[in-house]
Order: C-alpha cells, then sequence, then structure tokens
C-alpha cells in the first residue's frame, strides 16, 4: 500500500502521475474518434475536461477504466497497467477506479444502501456488516443516510446522482471519473451534485470530470483540458483557458458556451 | 337435456373416475415441473448464448431456438418416441415426453429472456462493470433481476402453455392427466371424466391466468 495522499500543493508537484494516458487512440470501424491523446492527472488534481459534443471526452473517459476497449495506447494508474489487465485482473482493476454516469445507472431493483454495498459484497468481498457500516457512512457524506432504504425511483435525479457518488467512493477508488455528472439533471438540482464534488476535491480526491458546467471549472479545476475532434487542443489553468484561449477552435467554443448559456 | 348431462356431467362417474384422475394429475404435476425447470434452465443457457458477441456460441443457439419453435411439438414428440428406437435410443415415455417438451419449451422461455435480457438498459451493466464486479456476477445480480421483472407475465404466460401442452403426452400413453380421464371415458363410455379432467385443468390454471392479467395491468399503470 503507499502512503495516505496528500493534497497539499508541494505533494501535487512532486508525486507521480495518478492517472496517466499515453497516446490514446480509439477508432469504431474507420471512423478514429481519438487520436493519440496524451493527458495526466496528479495525485489529488481535479482536471476538467471540456469541448464540443462529439469531440470524444466521453470516449476518452470510457477508456480509462475500459468500457471502451482503446484502439491504441496506454493508461496507467499510479503506475500500474490499466491497458495491460485482462480478465479478474481488469475487474480489480476497476475498484479502483471509480465512475459516474451522465444517467446515474442505480440499480431499480435494489434499495439504495443495496445499490451502495454490492460491489462492496462481490467484488471487493467486504463482509456484509462492514459494507453496510462503509455504505451509511457513504451516504451520509452525500447528504443521504436518511433514504438508505428508499427505493432509486423515490428520490430526485440530484439524489440519484450523489447515490452513485457514493456507490463509486464506497470501494475507495485512487481515481473518480466523471462523465457529464450533471448533464441530466434539472438545474436546481445540479448544485448540490457540484457540492459534493467540490467536497470530495477539498479532501484530495484525484478526479477527472467531462462536463459543461463551465462555473464549476472556473473554481473547482486544478487544470481544464480542451478536446475538439478527436485530440487535446489546448489545456492549462482554467483562468488562462477561459481568460486567455490561445487557439481559434477554443476560441470558438468558448463564445458559443457563453452565448448559449447566461 | 337428460341424456347431455347425463353423458357430460354424471357426478357419480366423476367420483368413480376420480382416484384414476388423481394419479394422472400426479404424472401432469411432475411432468410440469421437470418440464418447466429444465426450459427455464435451458432457455436461460440459450439466450446467452444467443445474445453472445461469440459467433460460436450465437449462430448455434440462434438455430436451435428457431428450429425448435417452428417444429410443431406433436411431432416432436412422435419422432422422439417412435424414431429414436430406431437409432437404437429406446426411452420411456416420460423420458420421451420430457425431451420433446424440453426442446420446444427451451427455444420459447428462451425468447423470453432474450427479450428481458435486452430489455434492460445497458448502462446498468456497464455502472456494474465499472464497480469491478464481474460478467456473471453483473448478470446475477443486476442484468437477469431485471430482466426477469420486466417479462414476468411472458414467463408466466409460457408456463400456462407447457401445463396444458402436457395433455399431448396422451398420444404416447403416458398416463398423465388427460390419458387417464380418456381411459375412464372408453371404460365407462361415459364423457364425464373428461369434463372433470377439464376442470382440474381449469383450477390449476385460472390463478395463474388471473396473475398473469394483474401483472399486465400493474406493468400498464406504471
Amino acid at each position: 500500500m503507499t502512503a495516505a495522499i496528500s493534497p497539499t500543493p508541494s505533494a501535487k508537484v512532486h508525486a507521480r502521475p495518478m492517472l496517466e494516458i499515453n497516446k490514446l487512440g480509439k477508432s469504431f470501424g474507420t471512423t478514429e474518434v481519438l487520436t493519440s491523446i496524451d493527458l495526466s492527472v496528479r495525485p489529488g488534481e481535479l482536471v476538467f475536461v471540456i469541448g464540443p459534443s462529439g469531440s470524444g471526452k466521453s470516449t476518452m473517459l470510457r477508456c480509462c477504466n475500459r468500457l471502451e476497449e482503446p484502439s491504441s495506447g496506454t493508461i496507467l494508474l499510479d503506475g500500474e497497467h490499466v491497458t495491460a489487465c485482462q480478465g479478474r485482473a481488469l475487474d480489480k482493476m476497476r475498484l479502483k477506479i471509480g465512475m459516474v454516469f451522465q444517467g446515474f445507472h442505480l440499480y431499480p431493483h435494489k434499495s439504495v444502501l443495496a445499490n451502495v454495498m454490492l460491489a462492496q459484497v462481490k467484488a471487493l468481498k467486504r463482509s456484509k456488516a462492514d459494507a453496510k457500516t462503509r455504505a451509511i457512512e457513504m451516504l451520509e457524506h452525500v447528504g443521504l443516510a436518511h433514504k438508505a432504504e428508499s427505493m432509486p425511483s423515490e428520490l430526485s435525479g440530484g439524489q440519484q446522482q450523489r447515490v452513485a457518488i457514493a456507490r463509486a467512493l464506497a470501494l475507495d477508488p485512487k481515481v473518480m471519473l466523471f462523465d457529464e455528472p450533471t448533464s441530466a439533471l434539472d438545474p436546481e438540482l445540479v448544485g448540490s451534485v457540484l457540492k459534493v464534488m467540490k467536497q470530495l476535491r477539498e479532501e484530495g480526491m484525484t478526479m477527472l470530470v467531462v462536463s459543461h458546467e463551465m462555473e464549476f471549472a472556473r473554481e473547482a479545476a486544478d487544470r481544464v483540458v480542451f478536446m475538439d475532434g478527436g485530440v487535446v487542443v489546448e489545456s492549462g489553468p482554467p483562468e488562462e483557458i477561459f481568460g486567455n484561449p490561445q487557439s481559434p477552435r477554443l476560441q470558438s467554443f468558448l463564445s458559443r458556451v457563453n452565448r448559449g448559456g447566461e | 337435456m337428460n341424456d347431455f348431462i347425463d353423458l357430460f356431467f354424471n357426478l357419480d362417474i366423476m367420483a368413480q373416475a376420480w382416484p384414476l384422475l388423481l394419479k394422472g394429475l400426479i404424472v401432469t404435476l411432475q411432468l410440469c415441473g421437470v418440464v418447466i425447470g429444465l426450459g427455464l434452465v435451458g432457455g436461460l443457457l440459450l439466450a446467452l448464448g444467443a445474445l453472445s458477441p461469440r459467433r460460436w456460441l450465437k449462430w448455434p443457439a440462434v438455430g436451435f431456438i428457431d428450429l425448435f419453435r417452428a417444429l410443431p411439438p406433436l411431432v416432436l414428440l412422435v419422432f422422439v418416441f417412435s424414431g429414436l428406437p430406431f437409432a437404437g435410443l429406446d426411452l420411456s415415455p416420460f423420458v420421451a415426453v420430457v425431451i420433446a417438451f424440453f426442446l420446444n419449451n427451451s427455444a420459447y422461455f428462451a425468447e423470453v429472456f432474450r427479450a428481458g435480457i435486452q430489455s434492460v438498459p445497458k448502462g446498468q451493466a456497464e455502472a456494474a462493470r465499472a464497480t469491478g464486479l464481474s460478467q456473471p456476477q453483473t448478470l446475477a445480480h443486476v442484468v437477469l433481476p431485471q430482466a426477469v421483472r420486466n417479462v414476468l407475465p411472458d414467463l408466466l404466460s409460457n408456463t400456462v402453455e407447457v401445463v396444458k401442452l402436457t395433455s399431448l403426452a396422451s398420444v404416447v400413453s403416458l398416463s398423465e392427466l388427460l390419458y387417464s380421464a380418456n381411459m375412464a371415458r372408453s371404460v365407462t363410455y361415459n364423457s364425464s371424466p373428461l369434463i372433470l379432467a377439464a376442470l382440474v385443468y381449469l383450477a390449476i390454471l385460472w390463478p395463474l391466468v388471473r396473475l398473469i392479467s394483474r401483472y399486465q395491468r400493474g406493468l400498464a399503470v406504471h
């Protein structure tokens, strides 16, 4: 086991990347969706990925836990090859990579508590008692311990997404991937999910987030990556990306987003 | 009118025939248990095969399902019972019926399971795999419970069909419910035992049919 990760700035500078994507390529048939993506996320860092739809952001994220099979390139998690894993080794690797989806994907036939316990018991082999304790702890963390016995259908979208976050966190992942976590939510529910994500960041969780929440990116991201047409066009601290965009593609993307937004 | 009642609704003859019919009913229930049990297991495996991305699994499963759904169960039964002995396989009527109806039924159950599994959104399995569950675990704990719930009325309908289907076993002289009733009829020269058998089928199947209607209404409401 490695030592606990400290979220202090000095740790961020010196540590090796927690997640390292090297020359990642992905094609569906003859259509190339990702071309030689290089991206790394340091421990405790929150990296935000923005870009127009169809730019390959989600595909890139889904390659990180192999829900999509990369066509080329390598992905390392804390120095371990994600891309080399097969079978049970891949299942074990996925325990260390939390993922939150746009559509929540809670299991509708299981209670909130059972949703958060399932993989702990079946994949992580925790005892039911330990898994329950941990599940309640994580539900408290996202402010939903009082909903433990509810069914997912009884929750609002924002609550469902927070349960989905708790479900991923309960496995003690090293990195959390967020695939447009607020895109399916009513505007008034977005805030509660972003609040949980901000809290996670303060606790030092390593996060890679694909999202359209520019305001949140400006506030909370350490780094913003702009993707378009399957390549990383520009990346840097939020103030540079939003305040002083270099490439014409990013400039036009931001002006479109701003016009569409406020 | 009296003749009609005497020939079809003769209570004395029904009472006489009852012990024989009861024996037949037990055989029918045994047959149903075995055929439904095997059919469910075989159907599930066939559905998984048919949905597999591996061609060497997919095509044999699809071929099996198509073939045995298309063949009339009576033809299958006669072939297994009367045909296989020529190939050196002498089967008891019970075993022949089980084999023939298993072939037919697992194909039907496979179609129901396949529809059920396909009705579960892909994101469910992805979410499960993303939390480190293996493919069999994902199937057992996430996909199948939802799939079965989505097609429960169809599974039950198919079960009703199996119970009725077992009456075909009388053609190979298996003494199930209908065969026993027919025996009683030929002995008494009276059709009342057949009516009694029909009432027994009704008593078994009516609650199931009601249950299916309730589920279907329930699904329509939600």
